[in-house]
């Protein structure tokens, strides 16, 4: 089967879609952006690659008469138990590593009590996760290992911590460790893992069922998945592990991945965490200007980040708690110089932090909606997407300024937004592979 | 009117972005209203042809900038986008006819963007002359004001007489006194008109009728000189810097908060550009450009033909007894900012302190430069005692 | 290749002038030759040439340093001194220039000047500028106030007022500093050298409407315009040169053949752009490189006008030398209005059949980029051409992102490309 793969370079994070021949997605993927750009790229196409694989798999499963009613149950079971071993698979090499770093002569003095409670943690992390569990199984994929395992971890080694063994030590640890394992790529294994997930399900299905699941297993692994074109694109677009013939402006991606989302889009508006797009599409979806933010950061997701951090709060915190404000606080200038003074003055002065938050989340968006009226205004329909699209706190603040200024506009926001580059990208990519038939 | 009435009234006049007060005006008087932006413009003209000159300042904090930013980039100071979103929300509807002058190349682009965002409006930018001579730049501002003057009466639809301009001159002439009053009340006894009231008094005339205006003024120096109020231990300081895009008003409490008495400063600066009066016998356009060319205030965007430049700010303070200088400038600003290092050498050779620090008309955090404020004034008194 | 080899006459004359001219000025101290400091738009060259006054400018200076690498180093030293960042970078970049020694482009001395012409054309911060000299330097200024064409037009009363200024003012000064009284005859000499190279620039520059354009009318039109727009307007020299580049662009025209870029010759034309904006100077060939290995060619550019519009029809008149000269700053790219600069981004859009307009906004010059948003957004509605836009900075190289500026280039002619495909299908 031939495949169409798009990749987007973010300044956080990196994502990959791949599409079938008539355009469908297939599967997506996502994972931190590191500083090597060749080694994201591998992983959230790797990523992207089981998910395509659970689709094919899932597109077996419904082709099947007897399995096709649980087709979904099956899949989202399946991925489930694949993850899981996944997860295993690198908790191991985490425990590997740790082990290694408890050796290290910075650790020497408490090197024994350290190991004895390192194996705890870890002994308890890998209980945790060989536990069953349900209702978790769609939001598994979109979570990155680092940070499951952080929480984790973090809440195990308090536990532990003593006056020998410093919760301090143990973090240390687990920062080395973790660095590397997120440094690596693993080799997946994807039929292994998958036969194995296949196996845990069957002793629960009878027999004929269990036989028909792993004969459809079976099928959708002997599907070749064909990469017949990459484009890449993304932030870091001068340095993407990509020929320059299989790169295309972030911009252009954007729009395109707009409109195959909402095809009723004609204004898309971006923001990530570098960078703000305001992007004018067709009915094609083909772009007819833009606008980018300048040097300011004003404007985009890094400015939410100095407040959080000058907050001591996680970026996703900061919408929910601004969505608690009742009383209106007009914040006219959001330098970012003086984003950390200008919160402590209000704070001093008695400002409640819902309010202060909020304040700022319409600020931050009143710069984009500037950037908006630059580009040539907001049309109808309007589509938001980027990583700042997830806080609701924004989103509200967008809605109310896009109505002030342009009246009844509807807002499209994708749940997949965040992968709208790379979808337009591997539309390209389809495009550009199409040609290349064609001209064959 | 008692001094509360008075500051009220002036507040209120402050943050009627909407020229609401304008519009009222004209419904009145059945007339019309011209703009301007800072610094220098003859509002005689305006007035001698019967409309209301109204000063546009920006919209301080008192609107989000949306359009305004749509057409300016970051590095570009904050009035220009203020004064367009104020005119793209509707908010200048009340004003028929616009000059700019010839204050920066901000302000002189915006008179082209004007042309092209209100093609139906009376748009005009005034290039006053950077050569002094009567017969040479005396020569031109005439011819130029000679122009404007015919577009007015358009505009207006009625004639300046000779006579109607002398009378706008005289009436102008009294507010300038009156303007003078309050700067000889704020240097003598600043507590008596705290920086802030001050200011919004002298705001208010960017829309009040001149004649309205001056008795406003005058009525306000006297409740101050009545008022009971305590004299702090202040030190004196001049301010300039800040005679186009306005600081936010929390601002300038905040100086005074911080321990500086305003003794002098170039807020506002276009109302009394003109430093004296301008004669009301003989030709009266002839007397309003020869008043530009040898009594305009000594301000960055008008060349000065000998150097060094500055010592008119010497002068400044010692005539106002300031203990130092404050140089608050808007970010980006080009006249002031490129005109500060040279008064602030003009200051050190007379060893004269400063400090230093950049506004914009919409900041919103002043603890920075409360902190500076204070620690300049704290500096000042060692100084002083030493 | 013979394009390239007569290409290269023009340019060794061209680099001869200014060595000379370099050379000479750092002799002036021994020579005795009395040096005047003078800017670009609305210079007086031929004037000063009837003085046999040496002029400098101080804008190339700063540019020439750009390229060298060392403004940064000058603009530095001139912020330690209280110069603010938001300001001008061509004045730091002078002011640190001379404060470290006031060494030239050509790596020999600058003359201190005798004389500051102000010729306050179209530019705020030149009054700035020269009032900072005058103090490092103590010596005198004379103004030449340039009105604005605010209303579009040249009037009676802006042309006297200029001539009036030039024989009260201008020449008494420049008669003081050089000794020798003015003489008319000398002046209306230099005028009909200038129309004659003015006449040979233009048909250079219109050589880009021609398919496929046989110059770059931005990052070659900067050098192009180098010699007319620096100390040399009015000499046979000039004219000469500019008889010579006329011929060799003929030739490359008639050849077919495309610009000669620094990477070589750019043989395949894909996108034919107006740029309006300067250039940044810093990153100069990498900046220009972002448009050539893209094949595209910048068509017509406003940049190449601040020293003179002359494609507009203006030419030095000798019969009324004053007058003409007063014609000629008034004349000047920015010291016309936004109506008259949208109007003729609009012409060069038509009269060169250009893809689009991108703008080249410099956080240095509010006199460019004071608008420039607005007059995008005229111009893609007037045109329908689509119009992109980049921020960098004249000199200061912290204001030049090569990432971000390179982002936007790329998006902006992979859009054009978009838009040309007959169907949304097509490959971007």
């Amino acid at each position: 089967m031939k495949a169409f793969v798009g990749i987007d370079l973010g300044s956080t994070t990196t994502k990959a879609v791949f599409l079938d021949e008539s355009g469908q997605v297939l599967g997506r993927g996502i994972t931190n952006s590191r500083s090597s750009y060749d080694l994201a790229a591998k992983i959230a196409r790797d990523e992207a690659r089981v998910s395509a694989r659970f689709a094919l798999l899932e597109r077996s499963l419904k082709a099947d008469e007897g399995l096709a009613a649980e087709a979904e149950r099956l899949r989202s079971e399946l991925i489930a138990h694949f993850h899981r071993h996944q997860q295993l698979v690198q908790l191991g090499r985490l425990r590997e590593i740790a082990f290694v770093e408890a050796h290290a002569p910075r650790v020497a003095a408490i090197a024994e009590p350290l190991r004895e409670r390192l194996a705890v943690i870890l002994d308890a992390m890998e209980a945790e996760e060989k536990r069953p569990r349900l209702g978790i199984l769609a939001k598994q994929t979109s979570e990155f290992f680092r940070d499951r395992a952080a929480s984790a971890f973090s809440r195990l080694a308090e536990e532990r911590a003593d006056s020998t063994v410093k919760f301090g030590d143990l973090m240390g640890i687990f920062d080395k460790a973790i660095l590397q394992v997120e440094n690596t790529s693993f080799e997946l294994k994807f039929d292994d893992s998958l036969r194995e997930a296949a196996a845990e399900l069957v002793p629960a299905m009878g027999a004929e069922q269990g036989q028909r699941l792993i004969r459809v297993v079976e099928t959708s692994l002997d599907i070749d998945l064909d990469e017949v074109r990459t484009i890449g694109t993304g932030y870091g677009r001068q340095r993407l592990p990509f020929a320059k013939e299989d790169i295309r402006s972030e911009i252009l991606c954007h729009g395109l991945g707009a409109h195959a989302q909402f095809p009723g889009t004609r204004t898309v508006l971006d923001i990530g965490g570098q960078d703000t797009k305001a992007i004018q599409v067709d009915e094609n979806g083909i772009v007819t200007s833009f606008q980018m933010n300048d040097r300011c950061a004003a404007g985009c997701g890094r400015y939410l980040g100095y407040i959080a951090d000058e907050m001591s709060l996680g970026v996703h915190e900061l919408g929910p708690i601004a969505q608690q404000s009742t009383r209106h606080v007009h914040i006219a200038s959001t330098c970012t110089v003086f984003a950390g003074a200008e919160l402590r003055d209000r704070l001093t002065a008695g400002q409640r932090r819902e309010d202060i938050l909020a304040g700022l989340h319409r600020a931050v968006i009143l710069r984009a909606v500037a950037l908006l009226a630059r580009s040539g205004g907001v049309e109808e329909q309007f589509t938001f997407t980027g990583g700042v699209a997830n806080n609701p706190a924004a989103v509200d603040a967008l809605q109310e300024l896009v109505h002030e200024n342009y009246g009844a506009r509807t807002l499209n926001i994708s749940p997949g937004s965040i992968y709208t580059g790379a979808l337009g990208a591997a539309l390209f990519a389809l495009r550009a592979g199409e040609e290349r038939w064609e001209a064959a | 009117m008692s001094l509360q009435t008075l500051v009220e009234r002036a507040e209120a006049l402050y943050h009627d972005i909407d020229l609401r007060f304008v519009a009222q005006w004209k419904q009145e008087h059945d007339g019309k209203a011209v703009g301007h932006l800072p610094i220098y413009v003859p509002r005689e003209l305006i007035d001698a042809a019967g409309m209301l000159p109204v000063a546009l300042h920006g919209a301080g904090d008192q609107v989000e900038i949306i359009r305004g930013d749509a057409y300016f980039q970051s590095y570009i100071c904050q009035i220009p986008r203020s004064v367009i979103e104020l005119a793209l929300s509707g908010r200048l509807a009340a004003l028929d006819g616009f000059l700019f002058p010839s204050t920066c190349d901000v302000i002189r682009n915006l008179s082209g963007m004007w042309k092209v965002l209100f093609p139906d409006r009376y748009v005009r930018y005034l290039d006053v002359p950077q050569n002094f001579s009567v017969e040479v730049g005396g020569k031109f501002w005439t011819e130029e004001l000679r122009e404007i003057a015919a577009d007015l009466e358009r505009l207006g639809g009625r004639k300046i007489t000779d006579s109607a301009l002398a009378e706008s001159i005289a009436k102008f002439n009294d507010n300038r006194r009156a303007l003078g009053e309050l700067f000889e009340l704020r240097r003598g006894e600043p507590w008596r008109a705290p920086a802030r009231e001050a200011y919004l008094i002298i705001r208010a005339g960017d829309v009040m009728p001149v004649e309205e205006h001056t008795a406003f003024v005058r009525a306000y120096v006297q409740a101050a000189r009545e008022a009971d109020r305590v004299k702090r231990d202040h030190t004196r300081v001049a301010v300039t810097g800040a005679f186009c895009e306005q600081p936010p008003l929390e601002l300038i409490e905040t100086l005074e908060r911080a321990g500086c008495y305003v003794v002098w400063d170039d807020f506002t600066l276009g109302a009394r550009f003109i430093e004296g009066d301008i004669e009301v016998q003989g030709d009266p356009l002839d007397a309003i450009a020869r008043a530009f060319l040898s009594r305009s205030a000594p301000n960055a965007c008008v060349f000065q033909p000998q150097g060094p430049r500055g010592g008119w700010l010497v002068e400044t303070v010692r005539r106002t007894a300031a203990e130092g200088v404050v140089f608050a400038a808007p970010s980006f600003c080009d006249p002031a900012l490129l005109e500060q290092p040279m008064l602030e050498a003009a200051l050190d050779k007379e060893g004269v302190p400063h400090t230093a620090f950049k506004y914009a008309e919409n900041l919103g955090q002043f603890q920075v430069i409360r902190e500076q404020a204070g620690t300049f004034s704290d500096s000042l008194r060692l100084w002083s005692e030493a | 290749m013979s394009g390239k080899a007569v290409k290269e006459q023009s340019m060794v004359k061209q680099k001869e002038l200014i060595q000379d001219h370099y050379h000479e000025l750092s002799r002036a101290p021994e020579t005795g030759r009395k040096v005047i400091y003078t800017f670009v738009p609305g210079n007086l060259t031929e004037l000063f040439r009837a003085f046999d006054l040496l002029p400098v400018y101080p804008e190339i200076n700063a540019l020439q340093s750009a390229m060298r690498q060392k403004s940064t180093l000058f603009i530095n030293e001139a912020e330690r001194a209280g110069h603010a960042e938001d300001v001008c970078t061509y004045v730091k970049t002078d002011i640190g220039m001379l404060r470290r020694g006031n060494v030239g482009p050509s790596g020999e001395k600058l003359p201190p000047p005798d004389l500051l012409v102000l010729s306050y054309t179209g530019c705020f911060t030149f009054m700035k500028w020269f009032e900072l000299l005058r103090q490092e330097y103590d010596c005198p200024v004379v103004m030449l106030h340039t009105p604005y064409q605010g209303d579009g037009k040249i009037t009676p009363s802006m042309v006297r007022y200029m001539v009036e200024q030039m024989r009260t003012e201008v020449i008494p000064a420049l008669e003081k500093v050089s000794g020798i009284k003015y003489d008319e005859d000398r002046l209306k000499e230099a005028m009909a050298l200038s129309e004659s190279a003015e006449t040979d620039l233009v048909a250079v520059l219109e050589s880009a409407k021609h398919r496929p354009s046989p110059i770059d009318g931005y990052f070659g039109g900067v050098y192009y315009i180098g010699p007319i727009f620096n100390a040399f307007r009015g000499t046979p020299e000039a004219a000469e040169y500019y008889r010579m580049l006329r011929g060799e662009v003929e030739e490359r025209m008639a050849q077919g053949l495309g610009p000669v870029t620094p990477d070589g010759l750019l043989a395949n034309e894909k996108f034919r752009l107006v740029v309006e904006g300067p250039p940044n100077w810093t990153s100069f060939r990498e900046f220009w490189k972002m448009f050539h290995e893209e094949g595209a060619v910048v068509v017509a550019s406003t940049y190449t006008k601040v020293g003179g519009l002359y494609d507009t029809g203006f030419r030095h008149d000798k019969e009324h030398p004053l007058e003409s000269l007063a014609h000629y700053c008034m004349g000047c790219y920015t010291n016309n209005n936004l109506p008259q600069r949208i109007d003729l981004l609009e012409r060069y859009a038509r009269d060169y059949s250009a893809d689009g307009l991108l703008v080249n906004s410099v956080k240095s010059c509010n006199s460019f980029s004071a608008g420039q948003l607005l007059m995008l957004r005229e111009f893609e509605k007037r045109t329908g051409l689509p119009g992109g836009f980049i921020e960098t900075d004249l000199v200061d190289a912290r204001y030049f992102s090569a990432a971000n500026v390179k982002n936007r280039i790329e998006s902006y002619l992979q859009m054009i490309t978009q838009k040309r495909a007959p169907s949304a299908r097509a490959e971007a």
